[in-house]
């Protein structure tokens, strides 16, 4: 063989290696793109610097009374939480739930932290602290009204206190009440003594019963007899101190034959150590009465090798206490290092609807164990529950759901759809459906699917000019699209946009 | 326009094109025919560039680019576009919504401003008005719950609508009725531009008669054995497979005899 000729296969080996070293780190490459959806920055974890009070770490009765104290509460509400206290104490910590995560040590968090303001909370938008006002600003929530979405009344819940509730004049109105949950304790004592607690008692769980013991704020909505709320509410729960647990609690009552719309969105500051957020929501819904709750949760879920995030225990039940009345959950959950919660429906007027729709989209090290309770009690009541799981990384994504028809409940329906769908080979989907049926007359059903994203899939959509990234993203948002469907508008498009998904054209 | 030189493909570690040579110009059509198994789609498919085809030798230069050196969704936007044997389908995205993504994604490559809406929809209906496809098909997910046949018409439709440079049509013939074939054989006759190369893999001489190539090859155990004129799908049709086997057998004897 000649020398150039030797040189020339030399050549041809060489560039036959690059290519092959370049096919071997693209191959890499389009795996991280199917991880880097859960390795999107975490654009909404800064972290407000304030001047704060503090209650000092640490839980006993007299942090709670600090909490009364603080919050100028009347006997009554100092005692309920007082009851609630004493009862956690004897309360043990779930274990049945699909996670794992080190024991809390509930003497180190703090329990009560709240912007420092001279006087009582703000009465308008002007004393609100300029700072808080930016911080809204920056997580595309403005305060001020002209500057707000139309058509939507926003709560603002800072740490342990509401900082700012828009539109209330104009809901009063309508005899509409929006407020902070303090504020209704002030203002509206008999509402709230008819109904805290009527849904979700205060022993009901131990996460319910701590909340109840130091709930700090929250939103509290009223809609009179035969009002149709003519804007959404929601509320934005921002987490800004150290170490400081958020326990809301939010109470929405629907009188005969109103309907109200209600949003809650969430985010909190990258810390490296875990936060505690333990919510009680309580709704009633009265005779032909609807309410639609959706919740975009986005709490910081913890950087990518599971460090710090929010561990998110919360206890969600609505009551179908009027004939014909309706409530519907919808949840979009992409946050948090863990998520419990258990959005629940009590179907106890005859003919009542209970419905849940959720998406749940774990990556990285997260952990969701997520689903719903129907609990028909009344004639001819009829549930939905649609749960589309997303799980990537090495998270872990578990379904779990009661249907139970009691035994005077006739003619009971349930339909249930759990789908999953994985993005990779390290992570997990799992569904726990329960059934209980105490009536012979009652249909349930219930489908699960779940699915891996094909490579045959991407490629497809490859084939067609769209990034391996977009690919994905269309395919979960396809996967993902019957849930959203049921999102008020302006949140669907947000809560779209938080998947990483594209926005999927209303052609046709 | 598209130069295959000595193209060898493995799948799995397992050989599948031994040395493909193919040269394609613009406004030429070529078929590709073959017996089951003999490697036709692993050629669409490394073409495209799908990530399980190694490419273990050989080049594909395309308009003057190594193609190889490209990912997937680059060759689509430079205007490489592959029907697919098999259509996929994904759930819960619109046909339309799935067109329109490309479309812009091929657009913004080509320095031009995406289309919106309303115009995306009047191209679109345009593309199906001109193939006589039925636009019922752009709201439903893609390839969802689709018949074999709306598939393959549902891949000419793509096609249409994307405007390709070079179209690898992977038996897009297969599984359609008459009016069917008719339907996209006319249609591919209408996306047969000067600029427009088309690559045609099908079993049947019958969709020849209607898409008249300009060449025509043999594949056979991962090389392409013959090329000649669409003659040679006439004489394929009455002679079949074995006699091209056998003449590639006995030269492939003598080849091995003198080495
Ligand atoms: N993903 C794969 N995994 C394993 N083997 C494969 C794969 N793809 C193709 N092959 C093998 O490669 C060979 C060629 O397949 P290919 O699909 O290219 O044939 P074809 O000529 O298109 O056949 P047909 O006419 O049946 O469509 C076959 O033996 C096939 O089993
Ligand atoms: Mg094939």
């Amino acid at each position: 063989m000649s020398n150039s000729t030797e040189k020339e296969q030399l050549q041809a080996e060489v560039t036959q290696e690059e290519k092959k070293i370049h096919k071997a780190k693209k191959k890499v490459t389009e795996k991280d793109t199917l991880e880097a959806l859960g390795n999107r920055e975490y654009k909404w974890g800064f972290y407000t610097d304030i001047e704060q009070e503090y209650a000092a770490p640490g839980l006993n009765e007299d942090v709670v009374r600090f909490i009364s104290m603080k919050k100028k509460e009347p006997e009554w509400m100092l005692e309920w939480r007082l009851r609630a206290f004493r009862n956690w104490q004897k309360m043990k910590e779930p274990t049945w739930v699909n996670v794992k995560y080190p024991p809390i040590d509930y003497q180190s968090q703090r329990y009560y932290a709240a912007p420092k303001t001279d006087d009582d909370r703000p009465k308008s938008l002007d004393e609100v602290d300029p700072e808080l006002i930016k911080t809204y600003e920056k997580l595309g929530i403005p305060l001020e009204e002209q500057k707000m979405l139309a058509g939507v009344a926003v709560d603002a819940v800072f740490d342990s206190v509401s900082v700012a509730t828009t539109f209330k004049e104009k809901l009063a109105e309508e005899g509409i009440i929006f407020c902070s949950m303090s504020e209704a304790v002030h203002n509206h004592p008999d509402l709230v003594k008819k109904y805290l607690g009527s849904v979700v008692p205060y022993n009901d769980n131990f996460f319910a019963a701590l909340n109840s013991a130091v709930f700090s704020d929250g939103s509290f909505v009223y809609v009179p007899k035969g009002v149709r709320c003519p804007m959404e509410l929601s509320t934005y729960f921002r987490i800004n101190s150290e170490n400081t647990g958020q326990f809301e609690r939010t109470l929405i009552v629907a009188e005969d034959s109103s309907y109200v719309s209600y949003l809650e969105g969430c985010t909190a500051p990258k810390r490296d150590t875990h936060q505690l957020h333990a919510a009680v929501v309580e709704l009633v819904a009265l005779d032909n009465a609807e309410i639609k709750y959706s919740t975009v949760q986005n709490w910081y879920p913890g950087d990518k090798d599971g460090k710090g995030g929010i561990y998110n225990f919360v206890t969600k039940r609505g009551k179908c206490a009027g004939v014909n009345s309706k409530i519907s959950w919808t949840q979009v959950e992409t946050g948090s290092a863990i998520t419990w919660k258990y959005p629940s429906v009590v179907l106890q007027g005859d003919n009542s609807i209970g419905e849940f729709y959720s998406v749940a989209l774990t990556m990285n090290h997260q952990q969701a164990d997520t689903g719903t309770k129907m609990i028909h009690l009344g004639n001819n009541t009829k549930s939905t529950i649609v749960s589309k799981g997303i799980a990537g990384g090495v998270s872990q994504n578990s379904y779990r759901g009661l249907v139970k028809v009691m035994k005077k409940a006739k003619n009971a329906r349930n339909f249930s759809q759990c789908d999953s769908l994985l993005l990779g080979d390290r992570c997990g989907a799992h569904t726990f459906p329960y059934v209980e049926v105490n009536n012979t007359s009652s249909q349930v059903e219930h489908e699960a699917t779940t699915s891996k994203i094909g490579e045959d899939q991407i490629f497809y959509l490859n084939q067609r000019g769209i990034s391996t990234e977009d690919a994905v993203s269309i395919i979960v948002n396809g996967f993902a699209k019957e849930v959203f469907r049921e999102l008020p508008m302006e949140f669907a498009v947000e809560a779209q946009k938080l998947l990483g998904v594209s926005l999927e054209g209303s052609v046709g | 326009m598209l130069e295959i030189k000595n193209l060898h493909v493995e799948v799995e570690n397992t050989k599948i094109l031994k040395g493909i040579d193919l040269s394609v110009k613009p406004g030429e059509v070529h078929a590709i025919m073959g017996p089951n198994g003999s490697g036709k789609s692993t050629l669409a498919q490394a073409i495209s560039g799908r990530d399980t085809y190694d490419v273990t030798n050989g080049e594909i230069i395309y308009l003057g680019k190594d193609l190889l050196d490209m990912e997937p969704d680059e060759r689509a936007r430079e205007g490489v576009f592959m029907a697919f044997q098999y259509p996929v389908e994904i759930p819960g995205v619109t046909n339309s919504y799935f067109l329109k993504t490309g479309l812009n994604e091929i657009r913004k490559h080509q320095g031009l401003e995406p289309l919106d809406a309303m115009d995306f929809l009047k191209h679109i209906k345009e593309k199906a008005k001109l193939l006589d496809i039925n636009t019922d098909m752009l709201n439903r997910s893609v390839n969802e719950g689709f018949s074999g046949g709306e598939k393959k018409r549902n891949e000419i439709l793509q096609m249409a609508v994307l405007e390709p440079k070079l179209a690898i049509l992977d038996e897009t013939d297969s599984g359609l009725d008459i009016d069917a074939l008719r339907i996209v054989a006319d249609g591919v006759n209408r996306l047969r531009t000067k600029d427009r190369a088309i690559i045609v893999v099908t079993h049947y001489q019958r969709l020849l008669n209607y898409i008249v190539p300009d060449h025509v090859h043999i594949m056979l155990e991962g090389k392409l054995v013959k090329s000649g004129d669409k003659k040679l799908a006439m004489e394929l049709e009455e002679k079949g497979y074995d006699q091209i086997k056998e003449e590639y057998s006995s030269v492939k004897a003598k080849l091995e005899e003198t080495v």
